[in-house]
């Protein structure tokens, strides 16, 4: 089988994946990335750190999560058999915890006693700070005013769980924002602070370490999906806002090249209504730029001035996306579709009647490609959708939306 | 004001040569073209002018200024709303040239809207309108090739900064790589006037000065005369940009007051200039 090496030994010493990522901060952080790669390395070494991390996997967030065979979804459908990787039965409801919990690790390893974190739906929020009450860490989560009012249990769980939500309120409110501040707190306290970044974003390494401790979803899921179908899936498909999820999922696959990997990013009120999070849709729009220290696609007017965003689902409301995947994509090695709102509520519908789970709204979007794509595919092909949380957060904002579409009507 | 012979980093050169012979730090205030408004921000900037400041930051306001304190993301937000575009800034700089403003200035911008524009364009187009550098703080050396050469071709300057937290080897990589001067980080923070200096600033540009031998200019929280005096003798330069912003909301008045000042207190070891003209 042919491996094209250099999506196998990405990034390079710079953070570099290709001609996207890299570290575009003030100067002042510089030195303490360098320090975070060096640790980070070394831990990754250090087989203690390895089996520290291995047992709370298993004895505290519940890994391996399964596979479920949605066998009345792909009957529905009747195309593709349809797998679903359960990140939402991992403790704290999402992916977000594999991540926060390698990081916090990685913090009480560092001797840094506080850690800061942002978040957007609130996922990553709760699992840091559900990971900082494990270790006994302070732990402060930045998140945008806009994303507060509509993710109110998320809020309440990180106050439960001992951490401080400080509202952010410049710009639009949301998870670019709260990603500024935290970044403007870590500049102030960097010597004593840990940044716990929730996606496979920001400047090195953390495109690469946040990568790292999510690749765990497909390691496991590519061993499963063998198991329980016989063969390696036909396509991987995954939600897509910072993209750790899918980044986590597609990175044990990305050498297996029968199997296409696709991510679904944010069509919010379509891609023609200029309100959305498809950062990859309209060139136009999208292009490459630097935000929050990475090279990446990034939306922005003609002035470089960033965009603001628009997605149903808190999670996906971001106008950059982590570098590996415009690397990923610019080699065709992943391909990138958007859902909108409509079709992510209709998604988040149909899987709850047919097989009994509530996605999360983020993880409806990935769902919403399989509609779309199942049917189109032989029945003996094999898609597999990362479901990377759980639904229970977007309840309000499902009957609201749901509420103002009957109305209309 | 005399006329302006040089441009680029020879006159950014002139400028500390001026400064160290009158046995003093230079000032270099910041302000945000377009904030509060564009001719607003162009008047607090011909006033300053005549003050006989010794150069300018001129701020390109940017959507997402993560090394910016509340002040400056303030005045970025009033400035955007504004409809204040990198080509208005250039814009600003050839009407400050045409005021007769002779100070070197140098265009401070996060580096997305440079990418935007284009990172030769933009160079070629700073100096046509008679910009004499970047400042550019999510720039760190590392990432600054591209950049480094375009200025060099057009004898600009492009800052890099040291912080309290830079190792021997960094600064000795910011002194490689900066030209004009390095900017000084004075404390671990994000912009904003503070009260007092840090106590250990004097340890600290010890630190710098014995990694260097290129000009060092001070930044983040110099407010006050008394901050302004304790420049001198110990840096080459300093910026004072939110202290001055704050009052920028009221008009050009304020501003040139604080700036006086500032000005003033730096004159005392100096001869009695008679200042403008």
């Amino acid at each position: 089988m042919y491996i094209p090496t250099q999506i196998t030994t990405v990034p390079d010493a710079r953070g570099y994946f290709g001609e996207f990522g890299g570290r575009f901060v003030p100067e002042t952080l510089m030195p303490a990335l360098d320090e975070l790669t060096a640790a980070y390395r070394e831990a990754m070494a250090d087989a203690a750190f390895q089996a520290r991390l291995q047992e709370l996997q298993q004895t505290y967030v519940g890994r391996p999560t399964p596979i479920t065979y949605a066998r009345r979804l792909s009957e529905h459908l009747g195309g593709a058999q349809i797998y679903l990787k359960r990140e939402d039965l991992a403790h704290t409801g999402a992916h977000k915890i594999n991540n926060a919990l390698g990081q916090a690790l990685l913090a009480q390893r560092m001797g840094k006693k506080r850690v800061i974190a942002e978040t957007g739906a609130g996922q990553h929020g709760v699992a840091s700070a559900t990971a900082a009450a494990l270790l006994g860490l302070e732990c402060h989560v930045y998140m945008g005013s806009v994303d507060i009012a509509r993710q109110q249990p998320n809020v309440f769980r990180m106050k439960l769980l001992g951490s401080n939500v400080i509202p952010v309120e410049s710009g639009s409110k949301t998870l670019k924002d709260a990603i500024n501040e935290a970044i403007r707190d870590w500049v102030t306290n960097v010597r004593t602070t840990f940044y716990l970044l929730g996606s496979a974003l920001g400047p090195h390494p953390y495109p690469m370490m946040v990568r790292d401790f999510q690749s765990v979803i497909g390691m496991e899921a590519r061993q499963q999906i063998q198991e329980l179908a016989g063969r390696l899936p036909d396509v991987c498909v995954a939600c897509v806002g910072g993209g750790s999820n899918a980044i986590g999922l597609f990175h044990a696959f990305r050498d297996d090249e029968q199997v296409e990997l696709v991510g679904v990013e944010a069509g919010g009120h379509g891609l023609d209504s200029g309100e959305h999070a498809a950062r990859f849709a309209d060139p136009n729009i999208g292009r490459p730029g630097v935000l929050h220290g990475t090279r990446s696609f990034v939306m922005q007017n003609e002035d470089g001035q960033i965009m603001n965003t628009h997605s149903v689902s808190a999670g996906l409301d971001y106008p950059s996306v982590g570098p590996e995947h415009a690397y990923l994509r610019q080699n065709e090695r992943a391909f990138y579709v958007a859902a909108t709102d409509v079709e992510a509520l209709a998604a988040f519908q149909t899987l709850c009647k047919l097989e009994g789970i509530i996605p999360a709204l983020e993880s409806a979007h990935a769902v919403a490609e399989a509609l779309k794509r199942a049917p189109q595919m032989p029945k003996n092909s094999i898609m597999l959708v990362n479901l990377s949380g759980r639904g229970d957060k977007d309840l309000d904002t499902v009957i609201r939306e749901l509420g103002a579409r009957n109305d209309s009507k | 004001m005399s006329e302006r012979t040089v441009q680029g980093l020879a006159a950014i050169a002139a400028m500390f040569a001026r400064a160290r012979n009158e046995q003093r730090a230079a000032f270099l205030p910041f302000f945000t073209v377009g904030f509060p408004t564009y001719e607003t921000s162009l008047d607090v900037l011909t006033a300053l002018a005549e003050l006989d400041v010794d150069g300018f930051e001129i701020g390109i306001p940017f959507s997402d200024p993560l090394a910016d304190g509340a002040v400056i993301q303030e005045a970025t937000q009033v400035a955007l709303n504004n409809g204040t575009t990198v080509k208005k800034c250039l814009q600003a700089v050839r009407e400050l040239r045409a005021r007769g403003v002779r100070q070197p200035i140098l265009l401070f911008s996060y580096l997305n809207p440079i990418l935007a524009y284009g990172l030769e364009r933009m160079v070629e187009d700073a100096h046509a309108a008679g910009a004499d550098g970047f400042i550019i703080p999510d720039l760190p050396p590392e990432e600054g090739s591209a950049l480094d050469a375009a200025c060099a071709r057009a004898q600009m300057a492009l800052v890099y900064f040291v912080a309290p937290t830079s190792s021997p080897e960094r600064i000795a990589l910011a002194s490689q790589h900066a030209t004009g001067f390095i900017y000084v980080v004075s404390i671990t923070g994000v912009t904003g006037a503070r009260t007092e200096l840090p106590p250990d600033l004097l340890a600290f540009i010890q630190r710098v000065r014995s990694g260097t031998s290129k000009p060092l200019v001070l930044g983040f929280g110099i407010s006050t005369p008394e901050h302004a005096r304790q420049m001198n003798g110990l840096v080459d330069g300093f910026i004072v940009a939110s202290a001055l912003i704050r009052l920028g909301k009221e008009g050009v008045e304020p501003v040139r007051a604080l700036a006086a000042s500032l000005r003033a207190a730096l004159a005392s070891q100096e001869k009695n200039e008679q200042g403008g003209g």
